[in-house]
C-alpha cells in the first residue's frame, strides 16, 4: 500500500496539451476518482501513472519512490499498480485461474502458494469454483470481477480502475458499485478511479479530482464539489449547476453575503475572504429556484419536459433573455412554453475569484 | 533499479535483433544490387549498364514484358473484376465452393498451370484423344505464343484481382447503395454510379499488383515463350545466365533493374491514382443486401461454374492423363495407363526425389523462421509504433514485392564470393536458396500478423505488464498466443507457395540443391511432359489437401488470413 503524489505533470502529444501543471496528493488507502468530460485527460493520467506514457514535466511518486520524472522512469512491469481496464483485457487464451495466477507465475511464486492465492482472490470476489472457465463463457458482471481478482492477488501498492463501469448495463453498475466499495474497505488499498460518470465518482470517492481540457479544475471531497465549486467549470459540470452573474453587495460574514442576481437580493453561502464586488458569478442548482407569485426575477418558460411526477422547466429571464435557467415543478403545476413565472433564489454559492485551482 | 534496466535491455536487444534481420534479408541485398549497376565488379563503370541497354535483345525482351504485362493485367482485372461484382452483390448459390475453387489458380505455381494448359491442348493431350479432337501430332501448341502468355497471366491473377476488390466490396456499406436504390436509381444505375466509383481504390491497387505478378513471372513466359523463342525480362535473365554463367552477372543485374523499375512504375502510377480523388468510405456496417437475379440466376451460376470448369478443372485433368500417359503420344485408356511416371520421379530419379526433400526442408524452414519472426516484428510496426517502424514494414515488403528475378539477382551478387570475415560459402549451396525464401516470404507471415494485432485489443499487453511480465514473456505467453493462428495460416501460405517455387531457384539452383519447380521446369524443358506433370499432380495434391485443412482452423481465424475461404 502507498500513497501516490503527482507533482506539477504536464504531457504533450504533439501539439496538444494532454495534462498540463497537475498535481494531485493521495494518501495511503484513499479512494480518489478523477472524474472529467471526455478528451479532458483522465485517461492520459492514468496511463503515466501505469507508465505507459512517459510524462514531459514534473515527477510521479508512488510511496515515496519516483517512478516518473527527472531520470527515473520505472517501465509499467516493475511499478506494482494493479489496473482494472475498462474492457476487462482478459485473455482469452487462459482459463479463470490462469488468467488471476500469471501475476504469481512471473513473481515465480511456486505452484501450491499459487493456486492458493488464487482460489482466495476468487472467493473475495464470489467467483468460486469459475477456475476452470474460460473468459468468453463469464457475464459481463463476471469477467469485472475476474478482472478485480486478477488486479487484488499481486497485493498492488495502488489499484487503478479505467472506467470499469463504461460497458456495463445499468443494474449491473449498481451492483459493482457496491463491490467496489467492499473491495476497499476490505484490502485498503490506495484506489484511483477514473470515470467521466459524476454520480459514480460521488458514490465511491474520498475525494474527486475534477479534470477540465488537461488542467486539475478541483481537487476536494464530493460535498465540497457540489457545494462549494472552486471555479465555473466546476460550478456548471457538477449537477448542471447554473453559473449567474452577481454583484456582491456586502464582505462574507459567518459565511454568507448579500448578493444582489438579475436584480433580486437574496443571501448566499460564500468564501470567508469574500469582498464586495460587482464582477462576481455564482452557482445556484435546480433545487434551488422556487416559483413565487411576487417578488424575484421574471422569467419566460421556453420549454417544458415531463418528467413523471413533475416537469423540468427550461426557461430564461424576460430582461436577459440569454440566460438560460432550468429547474423542477412538481405535478399538478403547470407551465407551458410561453407562460411567465417569477422565481426566487433561496440559496446558492458565490464563485470565489479566479486563483489557482483546488484550495 | 536492476530490474528496470534488464527489461530494458530486453527491449533494444529485441529491436536491435529484429532490424538486423530485416535489414539483412531486404536492405542488404538491395544495397548490393545496386552497388552492381554503378559499379560492376567494385569499379566505377557504365560499361555493363552500356552493354545491357545498347543490346537489341534487352529491348525486345522489355517490350514483350510490356505487352503481356499489360494483356495479362488488363484480361486479370477484367475478370477479377466481374467475378468479384457477382460474387459479393447478387444472391448467387454455392458462394463459399466457388470462392475456394475460383482461387485456386493463385496457389498452383505459375508453371504447374502453364504445364497443365499445355497439356490440355497441345497436340498429345490426351484429354482431346479422348474426345477426338487432337490437332496432328507435331502441330503447333497454340499456346506458345503472345495470346497463350496473356491467356494464363489472365488466369494465374484474376483470383488476385478478385480478392482485393471482393475485400473491397465487403467493405462497402448497405446505406450507400441503399440510399441510391430508394433515390429510384435501377441496379445497373447504382452499380455504375455509386459501386463502380467506391470501388476505384480497390480495382487500381489490384491492378497494380497484377501489373507487378505479371511482368515479374517466369513460370508462365518460361513454358510458353521459350519454346516460341519469345522472350521476356525475366525469361531472358534466365538464358543468359544459364548461356554464360556468372560473368554475366552484372549485365543481367542492368536487366534485372529494367524490370524493377517497370514493377516500381506499376505501383507509382497506382499510388497517384488513388491519391487523386477522396473514396474514403465513412462508415463500415452490414454489408448491401444482394441483388436478386431472378430468373437469369440459373443462366448466371451455370456460367460460372463453366468458368470453374475451364480455368481450372479442365487443365488439371489435362495434367492428370498426361501423368498418367505411359510416353509422348501415347493415346490413353484403361489398358495404357500408367503410375510408372509416378514411380519414377519419386523413387528411380534422383534429383527428383531429392527435389521433394529439398522444397519440402525449403519451405518449412522458410515457414517456421517467418512465423518466429513476424510476431516481434508485427508487435514492433502496430503496437511500438515510432517513426522508424514503417520503414521495417517497408523493408520486409520489398523482397516480395519486387519481382522475385530481382531478389535472386542480388543474393547471386551477395554471395558469389565468401561472406567477408566468417568466410562462408553459400553459393551454388541450398543455403543461398534459402537465405532468397526467407527474404521474399517473410511478408507473407508478417500481413496476417499485423491484421491480427490490430484486431487485438492492446490492453490485453498492457494487463500483462502491470503483472510485472518483460517483454519476452509478454511476446511467448501473451501475444505469441493471441495472433498465432494469424501467423500460422501465414506460415502454411509460406509453405504453399515455397513449395513449388521457381523464379528464385531456377536462377540459384545447383545440382543437388534442386527444388520441384526447378525439376519439373527441366522434365518439360526436356520433352519430358509426363514425369513433369506427375510431379504436378502430386504438388497440386498437396496444395488442395493443406487448404482444406487449414479450412477447419478458419474459425479461428481473423477474416481474410486466408485468401481461399470467403
Amino acid at each position: 500500500m502507498a500513497g501516490l503524489k503527482i507533482n506539477n505533470v504536464t504531457k504533450h502529444f504533439n501539439d496538444f496539451t494532454a495534462l498540463s501543471d497537475v498535481s494531485l496528493d493521495v494518501a495511503d488507502g484513499e479512494f480518489v476518482a478523477v472524474l472529467g468530460p471526455s478528451g479532458c485527460g483522465k485517461t492520459t493520467l492514468l496511463r503515466l501513472v501505469a507508465g505507459f506514457e512517459q510524462l514531459d514535466k514534473g515527477e510521479i511518486v508512488i510511496g515515496g519512490k519516483v517512478m516518473s520524472g527527472a531520470g527515473a522512469n520505472v517501465p509499467p512491469e516493475n511499478r506494482r499498480v494493479g489496473i482494472v481496464f475498462q474492457n476487462y483485457a482478459l485473455w482469452p487464451h487462459m482459463t479463470v485461474a490462469e488468467n488471476v495466477g500469471y501475476s504469481l507465475k512471473v513473481a515465480k511464486v511456486d505452484r501450491a502458494a499459487r493456486e492458493k492465492r488464487v482460489e482466495e482472490a476468487l472467493a473475495l470476489v464470489n467467483l468460486q469454483g469459475f477456475g476452470e472457465r474460460r473468459p468468453a463463457n463469464l457475464s459481463g458482471g463476471q469477467r469485472q470481477r475476474v478482472a478485480l481478482a486478477r488486479c487484488l492477488v499481486a497485493a498492488p501498492s495502488l489499484v487503478l480502475f479505467d472506467e470499469p463501469l463504461a460497458n456495463l448495463d445499468v443494474h449491473l453498475r449498481a451492483a459493482m458499485e457496491d463491490e467496489f466499495a467492499a473491495f476497499h474497505k476490505r484490502t485498503g488499498t490506495t484506489i484511483i478511479y477514473i470515470t467521466h460518470d459524476q454520480a459514480e465518482a460521488m458514490a465511491l470517492a474520498d475525494r474527486i479530482a475534477v479534470l477540465d481540457h488537461g488542467r486539475l479544475a478541483q481537487f476536494a471531497t464530493p460535498r465540497t464539489l457540489y457545494e462549494e465549486p472552486a471555479n465555473e467549470m466546476v460550478a456548471s459540470f457538477i449537477a448542471g449547476g447554473m453559473v449567474l452573474p452577481a454583484d456582491v453587495l456586502s464582505g462574507a460574514r459567518d459565511g454568507s453575503c448579500n448578493v444582489r442576481i438579475l436584480g433580486q437580493e437574496t443571501v448566499l453561502r460564500c468564501r470567508p475572504d469574500e469582498v464586495a464586488r460587482s464582477d462576481a458569478k455564482v452557482c445556484v442548482r435546480a433545487d434551488d429556484l422556487d416559483v413565487v407569485e411576487s417578488g424575484g426575477i421574471a422569467i419566460r418558460v421556453k420549454r417544458s419536459i415531463y418528467r413523471g411526477g413533475g416537469s423540468r422547466i427550461e426557461a430564461f429571464p424576460v430582461e436577459r433573455p440569454d440566460i438560460d435557467l432550468h429547474f423542477d415543478l412538481p405535478d399538478p403545476a403547470r407551465l407551458e412554453e410561453g407562460a411567465e413565472a417569477r422565481l426566487a433564489i433561496r440559496t446558492g454559492w458565490v464563485i470565489p475569484r479566479a486563483e489557482g485551482a483546488g484550495h | 533499479m536492476s530490474n528496470a534496466k534488464r527489461h530494458q535491455g530486453h527491449d533494444a536487444a529485441l529491436i536491435a535483433v529484429v532490424a538486423v534481420v530485416v535489414a539483412a534479408l531486404s536492405i542488404l541485398p538491395m544495397f548490393r544490387l545496386g552497388m552492381e549497376i554503378i559499379a560492376p565488379q567494385g569499379r566505377f563503370s557504365t560499361s555493363a549498364l552500356q552493354s545491357a541497354l545498347s543490346s537489341s535483345s534487352t529491348w525486345i525482351a522489355t517490350w514483350h514484358s510490356l505487352q503481356v504485362g499489360i494483356g495479362g493485367t488488363l484480361l486479370a482485372v477484367l475478370l477479377g473484376t466481374s467475378v468479384a461484382l457477382l460474387v459479393s452483390l447478387t444472391d448467387i448459390r454455392l458462394r463459399s465452393a466457388f470462392v475456394l475453387l475460383f482461387v485456386a489458380p493463385l496457389l498452383i505455381a505459375p508453371q504447374v498451370t502453364a504445364l497443365a494448359w499445355l497439356q490440355l491442348f497441345g497436340p498429345a493431350s490426351p484429354f482431346l484423344k479422348l474426345i477426338g479432337l487432337a490437332p496432328p501430332l507435331g502441330s503447333r501448341n497454340p499456346l506458345y505464343s503472345t495470346e497463350g502468355i496473356i491467356l494464363l497471366l489472365g488466369v494465374q491473377y484474376g483470383p488476385l484481382v478478385f480478392l482485393i476488390v471482393r475485400a473491397g466490396l465487403r467493405k462497402l456499406p448497405r446505406e450507400l447503395v441503399e440510399a441510391g436504390l430508394s433515390s429510384g436509381a435501377g441496379k445497373w444505375t447504382v452499380l455504375r454510379t455509386i459501386i463502380l466509383p467506391l470501388m476505384t481504390p480497390s480495382i487500381i491497387g489490384a491492378t497494380a499488383l497484377a501489373f507487378v505478378s505479371c511482368v515479374g513471372n517466369f513460370g508462365i513466359p518460361a513454358f510458353l515463350g521459350i519454346p516460341a523463342n519469345y522472350l521476356v525480362l525475366p525469361t531472358l535473365i534466365y538464358q543468359r545466365l544459364a548461356g554464360a554463367g556468372p560473368s554475366v552477372l552484372s549485365e543481367v543485374a542492368v536487366l534485372s533493374m529494367l524490370i524493377g523499375i517497370i514493377a516500381m512504375a506499376g505501383i507509382l502510377a497506382q499510388d497517384y491514382t488513388a491519391r487523386r480523388r477522396d473514396y474514403r468510405i465513412v462508415s463500415t456496417s452490414m454489408p448491401a443486401a444482394p441483388f436478386a437475379l431472378g430468373c437469369r440466376r440459373v443462366a448466371v451460376e451455370a456460367t460460372m461454374w463453366l468458368l470453374i470448369l475451364v480455368m481450372l478443372v479442365l487443365p488439371l485433368l489435362g495434367l492428370l492423363l498426361t501423368a498418367l500417359v505411359p510416353a509422348y503420344g501415347v493415346p490413353l485408356n484403361l489398358k495404357t495407363a500408367t503410375s510408372g511416371n509416378f514411380k519414377f520421379i519419386l523413387f528411380e530419379h534422383g534429383a527428383a526425389s531429392r527435389a521433394f526433400a529439398n522444397s519440402i526442408g525449403l519451405s518449412l524452414a522458410a515457414a517456421i523462421f517467418a512465423v518466429v519472426l513476424a510476431v516481434p516484428l508485427g508487435y514492433l510496426i502496430t503496437w511500438r509504433e515510432r517513426w522508424w517502424t514503417k520503414f521495417l514494414n517497408l523493408s520486409a515488403e520489398l523482397p516480395y514485392a519486387l519481382p522475385g528475378v530481382v531478389l535472386a539477382i542480388a543474393s547471386l551478387l551477395l554471395f558469389l564470393k565468401p561472406v567477408p570475415v566468417i568466410g562462408l560459402q553459400i553459393y551454388n549451396t541450398i543455403w543461398i536458396i534459402l537465405y532468397a525464401y526467407l527474404a521474399r516470404f517473410l511478408v507473407l507471415a508478417l500481413r496476417p500478423t499485423i491484421t491480427g494485432l490490430h484486431q487485438i485489443d492492446r490492453a490485453l499487453e498492457e494487463a500483462a505488464q502491470v503483472a510485472g511480465a518483460g517483454l519476452m514473456r509478454r511476446l511467448r505467453t501473451i501475444i505469441f498466443p493471441l495472433v498465432a493462428p494469424a501467423t500460422l495460416a501465414g506460415g502454411v501460405l509460406i509453405f504453399m507457395t515455397a513449395f513449388s517455387e521457381l523464379t528464385v531457384s531456377a536462377l540459384l539452383w545447383a545440382s543437388g540443391s534442386e527444388t520441384i519447380g526447378v525439376v519439373i521446369f527441366s522434365f518439360e524443358q526436356g520433352g519430358d511432359s509426363s514425369y513433369a506433370a506427375a510431379i504436378s499432380v502430386l504438388v497440386v495434391a498437396i496444395t488442395f489437401i493443406l487448404m482444406l485443412t487449414t479450412n477447419i482452423f478458419a474459425r479461428y481465424l481473423p477474416s481474410g488470413v486466408l485468401p481461399w475461404r470467403d
